[in-house]
């Protein structure tokens, strides 16, 4: 019962939370003065017509930085039941933790050596 | 009666005087809720006048002293004239997405405080897995920036998504690493252990190089200056919030003068004891810990204020290059060297056995260690940089001595 009230009170955050921001918004909606026009709709541009589409691929750049986020955001996830329990562990956790971590931050300096890392 | 959190003192009440215990309860977290998400929103109106006051003061300036005494009513003011202004959403934004994001960057910063502890008896919710919720919800803040930039169909927004999906996505890896050590040190996720833990010595003596890290990334993840560059004004005019205007603009600031306080409070929690004061002052006044807490909050959001005006922009290389050669690595050291010592202290059978875990004479052989641990790995980092850009500025002037000028027309 007591975890269940845990996540009941994160739920019921985030059930909330978006709200409040939420209520000026809505506020402004009511208030504030609706006279659209074309040319005030218009996007943004440094006082041309845009050209062209907006919604354009990434370049191939980013989504390596991606993957190597993704990695490194997976072995957070791991290492961090690891660090809970670390002070109860003996000295082979602290091996196990190393081999872990030097396979991953391995996979850093490969990727540094390629030259996935120079932003061009 | 022992309260740790909000649902423990008012729902028993509640069913005393004759409620049904499932509504006592949803009533108990339905206020709970209300009470600890407004608290940031009333912190977050004075914030705006004092960051205004403290920038200004630094640019020589006087900033708002018209509304109010020393302009404190200034951001009332500002409510109203933008609750008044016309809400501009342009023809070919997604309509959905363009909504949803300026709640979602409140939104992500609020979520953070459900977890934080207060005072003793002042926590949202004592999560036992704190730290990692932390690091999701964090996360909502990168999504909210992503749909905005992407959803306004603008080409300088567009560009700050591009900034974006490099920029705060990287320099969540250094956060966490560094989050790993208060973890590591507490030997539990919950923010309520890890303040408890720190009742003998704070972690930020013990650790000092992950709450330096820790302080630097979570500066990036606001995205401010000296890390603005997904709203770097001069270059992509406004950046991700081109579009917005009127309240929903006015949300993506009120999001980050939030976060940059919520950021300051998270420093004080895991690095700088937290509600914890001296002469436990905070278990018999527990209000006390509030002050406490926010005392230690704005030293360090002080501390960034500082950083964002002093330090001029950097460049988008430097910025990745910062974050994956620089922090990654040192913290990847980090890590290792802390757990290293760790072991190491409890060989030596310097560490604090579990009863005298809060005594401060008792933590200082094990601190001492970890401190001086802590400082030859720093040292060390910034000889092995100094000597490195030493290296390529040699090799720079010397290709420029073979070359000479006007010799490559």
């Amino acid at each position: 019962m007591e975890i269940l009230n845990q996540w009941a009170f994160i739920g019921m955050f985030f059930l909330l939370a978006p709200i409040l921001p939420a209520v000026p918004i809505l506020l402004a909606a009511v208030i504030s003065p609706k006279k659209p026009n074309a040319i005030k709709q218009a996007t943004y541009e440094c006082g041309v017509e845009t050209v062209g589409d907006t919604w354009v691929q990434f370049k191939v750049q980013y989504y390596l930085y991606g993957l190597i986020f993704l990695i490194f955001d997976v072995e957070m996830v791991f290492l961090f039941p690891w660090a809970l329990a670390y002070k109860q562990l003996d000295f082979f956790a602290f091996l196990a933790g190393l081999l872990f971590i030097f396979l991953l931050s391995d996979a850093l300096v490969y990727a540094w050596r390629k030259k996935v890392l120079e932003w061009v | 009666m022992q309260c740790d959190n909000i649902i423990n003192t008012l729902a028993p009440c509640l069913v005393q005087s004759g409620w049904n215990g499932d509504l006592a309860n949803f009533a108990s977290i339905f206020l709970g809720v209300i009470i600890l998400a407004t608290f940031p929103l009333l912190v977050t109106i004075v914030l705006i006048w004092f960051e205004r006051k403290f920038a200004a003061r630094i640019q020589d300036r006087l900033g708002p002293n018209r509304v109010g005494p020393f302009g404190l009513l200034q951001p009332f003011a500002d409510v109203i004239k933008l609750l008044g202004k016309e809400d501009i959403t342009p023809a070919g934004a997604d309509k959905l997405i363009y909504n949803i994001a300026p709640v979602m960057m409140v939104m992500s910063v609020l979520l953070i405080w459900a977890v934080v502890p207060l005072s003793p008896i002042h926590v949202g919710m004592d999560l036992e897995i704190g730290a990692l919720y932390i690091i999701s919800v964090a996360s909502f803040g990168t999504l909210s920036v992503i749909f905005a930039s992407w959803s306004s169909n603008n080409k300088y927004a567009l560009l700050g998504a591009f900034r974006v999906v490099a920029q705060l996505i990287s320099y969540e890896v250094p956060l966490a690493l560094s989050l790993l050590i208060p973890v590591m040190l507490a030997g539990s996720m919950s923010l309520v252990d890890i303040t408890q833990a720190q009742a003998g010595m704070w972690f930020i003596f013990v650790a000092p190089l992950s709450a330096i890290l820790f302080f630097i990334s979570s500066q990036a993840e606001t995205g401010r200056a000296p890390f603005d560059l997904l709203e770097a004004e001069s270059e992509l005019v406004a950046g991700f919030n081109i579009e917005y205007s009127g309240m929903k603009f006015a949300l993506f600031f009120a999001g980050e003068f939030m976060h940059v306080f919520t950021n300051g409070v998270l420093m004080a929690v895991l690095f700088a004891g937290g509600y914890i004061g001296f002469g436990g002052l905070e278990n018999s006044i527990p209000l006390l810990g509030i002050v406490f807490l926010f005392l230690k909050a704005s030293v360090f959001y002080m501390l960034s204020l500082l950083i964002r005006n002093a330090i001029p922009r950097v460049r988008i290389d430097q910025l990745m290059n910062f974050n994956w050669k620089f922090l990654v690595p040192v913290s990847i050291v980090n890590v290792v060297m802390m757990a290293f010592l760790l072991k190491v202290v409890q060989a030596l059978g310097i560490a604090p056995t579990p009863e005298l875990a809060n005594d401060f004479v008792a933590n200082i052989p094990q601190t001492l260690v970890l401190f001086a641990g802590n400082v030859v790995l720093g040292l060390l980092v910034m000889n092995t940089v100094s000597s490195r850009i030493r290296k390529e500025r040699l090799q720079e002037s010397a290709n420029r001595a073979i070359v000479p000028m006007g010799a490559g027309d």
